[in-house]
């Protein structure tokens, strides 16, 4: 799985941006996205997925399922 | 702590509580400008001037609008909306939101890059050439977007070398990047402090993100304060000039910012700016939906006056956006969005801009000596005091009709002197041309705990009422300096008290207005 943003939700205040341990997110129009192939949901760097953690507005950043679970190498 | 400063009476539940450590740096009052006059009289801040304080500071923050109450009315800033992202979270902010009619501070309509932001600058200095202070206050937290913030402020120190810089922070950052900020000759630096106790502060603070984590309650107002007095410290050790910026939420910290006040002064805070909280349901903010009401004018007044003889007090903040340009008290931000820049031709004239401030100088001394001749005039003060409501469009005369105004400055007028207390917002009388009198009851409501209202011009409607609501309106000061009008006015008023015309009596107390400060 990778996180995802849900755009309508997000600010555009750029918070998650510099957090991201694997540069996976960017924005586009005004609006943030997480590239899902390159989340790896934190695992391995930080207890907690750092995009949901500096996230000011609640639900914005979501596990998308239909990502398999990512899995340590 | 003798909570009895310099013969000051602090009432009793704004007296320290017990319990509360408040630890003193290095050596106490030794820093900053500490220490008080021996009257009651603060030895320098906002609403003094400059005999008030010593002169290096003087040098430094008399030309600042937000650090000056003198400078305020001759000066104007501007705020570039480059930090929208923040790690903290506060009860009185919700960051989800800018509608058209927005006016909180935190919000803006147009974030902008460091380059935007500095070509905004150069613009409107141009344009504005009073304009004297650049400053980055969010809408987030300057230092929570630090590539962005320390980018706009090294390429403005290159284009624009006499506009003096400064940023606004929650603090939680701070320690990290003191030195960073003395590198871009950043000379004054706002931070937010609403408490110096956790127990107060998880009312406030719902979570923090600090060092990779989410951290919540107790826990995260302890480091949040922690972080805020070693980042005041360490700035007062490096000669930057700090301003504390406090909210004033009624039943939550009212009582606990005597000791806010103590323990910054203590640490070499300069300026002690307290704000009442803005609080709607339709914010959608924690304190909005759970009903939690905003301060009156008489109780941030009495927060105020119980916390003078410390930290020296402003009260001419106008809580303005994290995007406003112009005077304070005025917002010219519509006039350069960022397609209007790409229009303009810019010419930045350092020489036209101090030829420009030279001819402000004089006139700001000009209103300085009116004061004293009027002060001269006065005959014994017997404790009478009155308050003042005032129109003015800047320059600091009583220069705007009763219906243009969207704010009045509030003066406390006593036979020797006058104090700048503060501003009312208002909803505009005077819409197109015709009063809007539905508007009248809540411009009456603003002011109702002032005993006259100057302005250049009144219409005869709004005139009867504000007679009728015992507010006297006064147009014979038309276009002189506000402190010798008052003075005068309230010199007349006296006599015909004595005379047996009238009969003095007070006033009630009055409403703040909600929302800050957005020209309509």
């Amino acid at each position: 799985m990778a996180y995802k943003i849900v755009a309508s939700q997000c600010t555009g205040c750029s918070a998650c941006e510099p957090e991201c341990p694997n540069q996976a997110i960017y924005e586009k129009n005004g609006v943030f996205f997480i590239k899902p192939e390159k989340c790896t949901e934190c695992i391995g760097y930080f207890d907690e997925a750092q995009c949901v953690a500096a996230c000011p507005v609640d639900k914005t950043c979501i596990i998308d399922t239909s990502y398999p679970r990512y899995q340590a190498a | 702590m003798d909570s009895a400063v310099e013969g000051v009476a602090i009432p009793s539940r704004l007296r320290p509580l017990n319990g509360i450590k408040v630890e003193v740096a290095g050596q106490p009052e030794a820093s900053g400008c500490g220490s008080t006059g021996g009257s009651g009289k603060s030895s320098c801040g906002s609403s003094d001037g400059q005999d008030d304080m010593p002169a290096e500071i003087w040098e430094k923050v008399k030309n600042h609008p937000c650090y000056s109450e003198e400078a305020h009315h001759h000066y104007a800033r501007m705020h570039v909306a480059v930090a929208p992202a923040c790690n903290i979270q506060c009860n009185y902010c919700n960051r989800k939101y800018d509608c058209s009619n927005e006016s909180r501070p935190g919000v803006v309509s147009q974030k902008l890059t460091p380059d935007q932001a500095v070509k905004k600058v150069l613009a409107v200095a141009s344009e504005i050439p009073q304009m004297t202070v650049l400053g980055i206050a969010g809408p987030g937290d300057a230092l929570a977007n630090p590539a962005k913030t320390f980018e706009t402020f090294r390429r403005l120190q290159e284009e624009a070398p006499d506009i003096k810089l400064c940023l606004s922070t929650n603090g939680l950052a701070l320690p990290d990047y003191v030195d960073e900020i003395a590198k871009y000759n950043v000379d004054h630096v706002t931070i937010t402090i609403n408490m110096v106790d956790p127990a107060v502060g998880e009312k406030i603070y719902p979570w923090i993100f600090y060092d990779h984590r989410r951290i919540y309650g107790r826990e995260a107002a302890q480091i949040l304060t922690d972080r805020q007095m070693l980042g005041l410290e360490m700035l007062t050790a490096r000669g930057i000039l700090t301003k504390i910026n406090s909210v004033l939420i009624p039943g939550i910290n009212d009582e606990h910012l005597y000791e806010v006040n103590r323990a910054v002064k203590a640490r070499g805070a300069f300026l002690h700016n307290i704000m009442p909280l803005i609080s709607e349901p339709e914010h959608g903010t924690v304190f909005g939906l759970t009903g939690q009401r905003g301060p009156t004018a008489q109780e941030l007044k009495d927060v105020q006056d119980a916390c003078m003889g410390g930290a020296n007090l402003m009260r001419h903040c106008r809580q303005c956006r994290a995007d406003a340009v112009g005077l304070l008290g005025e917002d010219r931000s519509d006039e350069f969005t960022l397609d209007q820049i790409e229009q303009m031709d810019v010419v930045y004239d350092i020489e036209k801009r101090r030829a420009y401030q030279e001819k402000v100088e004089a006139e700001r001394q000009a209103q300085h000596a009116a004061k004293q001749g009027a002060l001269g005039e006065q005959s014994a003060d017997d404790g009478m005091k009155v308050l003042v409501a005032v129109a003015t469009t800047g320059g600091g005369k009583v220069n705007q009709h009763f219906g243009h105004a969207d704010e009045f400055q509030i003066y406390e007028v006593t036979a020797s002197s006058t104090t700048f207390i503060g501003h009312r917002r208002v909803d505009l009388y005077c819409q197109g041309g015709f009063g809007e009198d539905e508007q009248l009851p809540s411009i009456v409501n603003a002011i109702n705990d002032c005993h006259a209202v100057l302005v250049s011009k009144i219409g005869a409607c709004p005139r009867d009422e504000l007679k009728a609501a015992g507010i006297e309106p006064v147009e014979e000061f038309a276009h002189e300096f506000i402190e010798k009008a008052a003075l005068t006015w309230f010199a007349n008023y006296r006599e015909r008290v004595a005379k047996g015309e009238i009969v003095h009596i007070s006033r009630g107390d009055a409403a703040i207005r909600q929302g800050a400060f957005k020209a309509a």
